[in-house]
């Protein structure tokens, strides 16, 4: 028996190997038709960034740029609105992880470990209203800030701040749901002997949970400022002059305009706009991917 | 050393039970700003929505379900439901399909390069989704568009592609997948690292080919992660408007509106916010069977732990 099958081995390695090379050598050509297919879009953008007006109205070969040229870039960094846009994006979605951060670290601390009266419940409720979708909810919210502006006289809607106080709803139950999963994963050991040494709750989550549980936190946070960065829908419904804009909606409601496409600098606008989240990705990758797995291998 | 214990347990006792006491208050105040945050911006509205959808445009007469009736009477309402339910079902099965097949590719190459491609496979997802729309629809555009360039160099005819209804269609999903299937990529990736690798030998030992092997082996142990993401994206592809409204605004002639573009159209652009509560609503649906296998699934943990 055991020499059949040490006979048979090093048979079977080879063709396990030659099987295993085509194989790779395949996966190969499909990556790199899928990575071209995802990768036109951006590519794209970046070409027609590079254009002038006069060689895209041309329109002679669309995959490539002749005569590369900046301008476009400086007359969209020179320009007021659009730097108005990107301080307030970078307002907005700095605030909002500010805010995310003060309301899901202390919430999931003690939703994993401190349990009271209907916490459990609680913690699936986070879960289910990460699932209720903004589209859903920026129709109510309209008429409550309207409503809210009849009888208090605090001018809610059309200025950039009041999307610090919408935006914790779409990162907020993600952002505890991690946060609960990373605590969780905490040995209990570690806490208890802090009681006992004397500690407060407090200090047992600002000495050992915050920085035993910092790559998660470091997650949430880079989730929370890229879905802040991203949103379209609650700008484009809460704010609509050109100085209280942020970017997505900015650069769709404002550059486009009638018939008078400047595809070049849209394109730049767009790219520019992208470039932060981008940036977050290539430097924090294990880190925004880590955030993105949490979720659900932990749901 | 031995005589101080027991008289601190002693002293401890009374601390001991004001502690718990305190404890739950702390934990609380704790989850207080969370509480107050969900109950305010997330229930409120979606009750008070639910209010919104019974009264008539001007807002100041109950009409019960005048508006759900005025809905169900326009054959565009129902062209909305069917093509929601085309553009959500097809655009994942697409992402989910494109994700599985890629995350094999991936885990086929050596490990050291799999972080190079997993990073550019990724780009897609990073960018936000109304910026690389932007893309997509110069990409679509009639008169300048590069992809009828590349079809003209093979001398085929321009494709209308946002402004017949089913090339509409047909390009409002294509962008969603290109924008979704990242993600499945990375869910399936992770999950098919956590197979054990003695499965498959077993299985090869056992003389299965290929297909065997993700039939008996691979879908089987992956089969809680598809379930999720497919839940989840069902949800959030239900739900979309960045794509749809950037794209095609819902044109042409209304052909690729879904619930969120129609219900921005009717309640903001509108200003009729009852009808647009009440297009809204119909996303609840969806919801309501998600929450239940998630509720499911929860209890099921909680009772294995």
């Amino acid at each position: 028996m055991s020499a059949v099958a040490m006979e048979a081995r090093p048979a079977k390695r080879g063709s396990i190997s030659k099987d295993r090379k085509k194989a790779m050598y395949w996966s190969y050509f499909f990556l790199m038709l899928f990575v071209l297919f995802f990768l036109t879009p951006p590519l794209y953008m970046l070409i027609m960034s590079l254009k002038t007006s006069g060689e895209i109205a041309e329109a002679r070969f669309p995959w490539w740029v002749f005569h590369p040229t900046l301008d476009n870039y400086w007359s969209l960094l020179g320009s007021e609105n659009f730097q108005n846009f990107f301080i307030n994006s970078a307002l907005v979605s700095l605030s909002t992880v500010v805010v995310t951060m003060l309301i899901s670290i202390p919430a999931a601390f003690s939703l994993s470990r401190m349990k009271f009266w209907g916490s459990s419940t609680l913690a699936a409720g986070v879960f289910l209203t990460y699932l209720i979708p903004e589209t859903l909810l920026f129709i109510p919210l309209f008429k409550i800030f309207s409503w809210v502006t009849e009888f208090t006289g605090i001018e809610l809607v059309n200025h950039w701040w009041v999307l610090i106080f919408i935006y914790p709803t779409l990162t907020v139950p993600f952002c505890t749901w991690i946060m609960i999963g990373y605590f969780a994963s905490i040995p209990k050991e570690l806490d208890e002997a802090a009681l006992i040494d004397g500690a407060g709750w407090l200090q047992v989550l600002t000495r050992i949970f915050i920085p035993v549980a910092l790559p998660g936190i470091i997650a949430a946070t880079i989730f929370a400022f890229t879905v802040s960065w991203a949103d379209f829908l609650y700008p484009l419904v809460f704010t609509t002059s050109a100085d209280q804009l942020v970017l997505p909606a900015g650069i769709v409601t404002t550059l486009i305009k009638g018939d008078v496409f400047e595809w070049g600098r849209i394109m730049t606008a767009a790219l520019l706009g992208a470039m932060p989240p981008l940036l977050i990705y290539a430097f924090l990758m294990d880190y925004y991917i880590a955030g993105l797995t949490a979720g659900a291998t932990k749901g | 050393m031995a005589l101080a214990i027991p008289h601190q347990r002693v002293a401890k006792r009374g601390g001991l039970r004001r502690l718990a006491r305190r404890k739950s208050t702390v934990a609380f105040a704790l989850a207080l700003p969370l509480i107050i945050l969900i109950a305010s911006l997330v229930v409120y509205p979606a009750l008070y929505s639910l209010h919104l959808a019974t009264l008539n445009k001007s807002m100041e007469h109950f009409v019960g379900l005048g508006n759900f009736e005025f809905l169900f009477k326009r054959d565009l309402f129902w062209m909305v439901v069917k093509q929601s339910c085309i553009f959500a079902i097809s655009a994942v099965i697409f992402k989910a399909l494109t994700g599985f097949v890629l995350a094999h590719f991936v885990h086929n190459i050596p490990t050291k390069k799999q972080r190079k491609w997993r990073g550019m496979l990724l780009i897609p997802w990073v960018i936000p989704p109304a910026m690389s729309t932007l893309a997509w629809f110069w990409l679509f555009d009639p008169s300048y568009s590069a992809f009828n360039w590349i079809l003209n160099r093979f001398h085929l005819d321009n494709v209308n592609w946002l402004g017949e209804p089913g090339w509409a269609r047909f390009s409002v999903i294509l962008v969603n997948v290109w924008y979704g299937a990242p993600f499945f990529l990375i869910m399936y990736l992770a999950a098919l690292k956590s197979v054990p690798e003695q499965l498959y030998e077993a299985a090869a030992i056992d003389g299965a080919n290929w297909w065997q092997k993700i039939w008996y082996v691979t879908l089987p142990m992956m089969r809680n992660i598809i379930s999720i993401t497919v839940l989840f994206s069902l949800i959030v592809t239900f739900a979309n408007f960045d794509i749809v409204r950037i794209l095609t605004a819902g044109g042409p002639i209304d052909q690729t509106h879904i619930f969120a573009t129609w219900a921005f159209k009717l309640g903001i652009e509108g200003n009729d916010i009852p009808l647009g509560a009440c297009v809204s609503l119909f996303m609840f649906p969806i919801l309501g069977v998600a929450a239940w296998f998630i509720l499911r699934d929860i209890s099921v943990r909680g009772n294995e732990a």
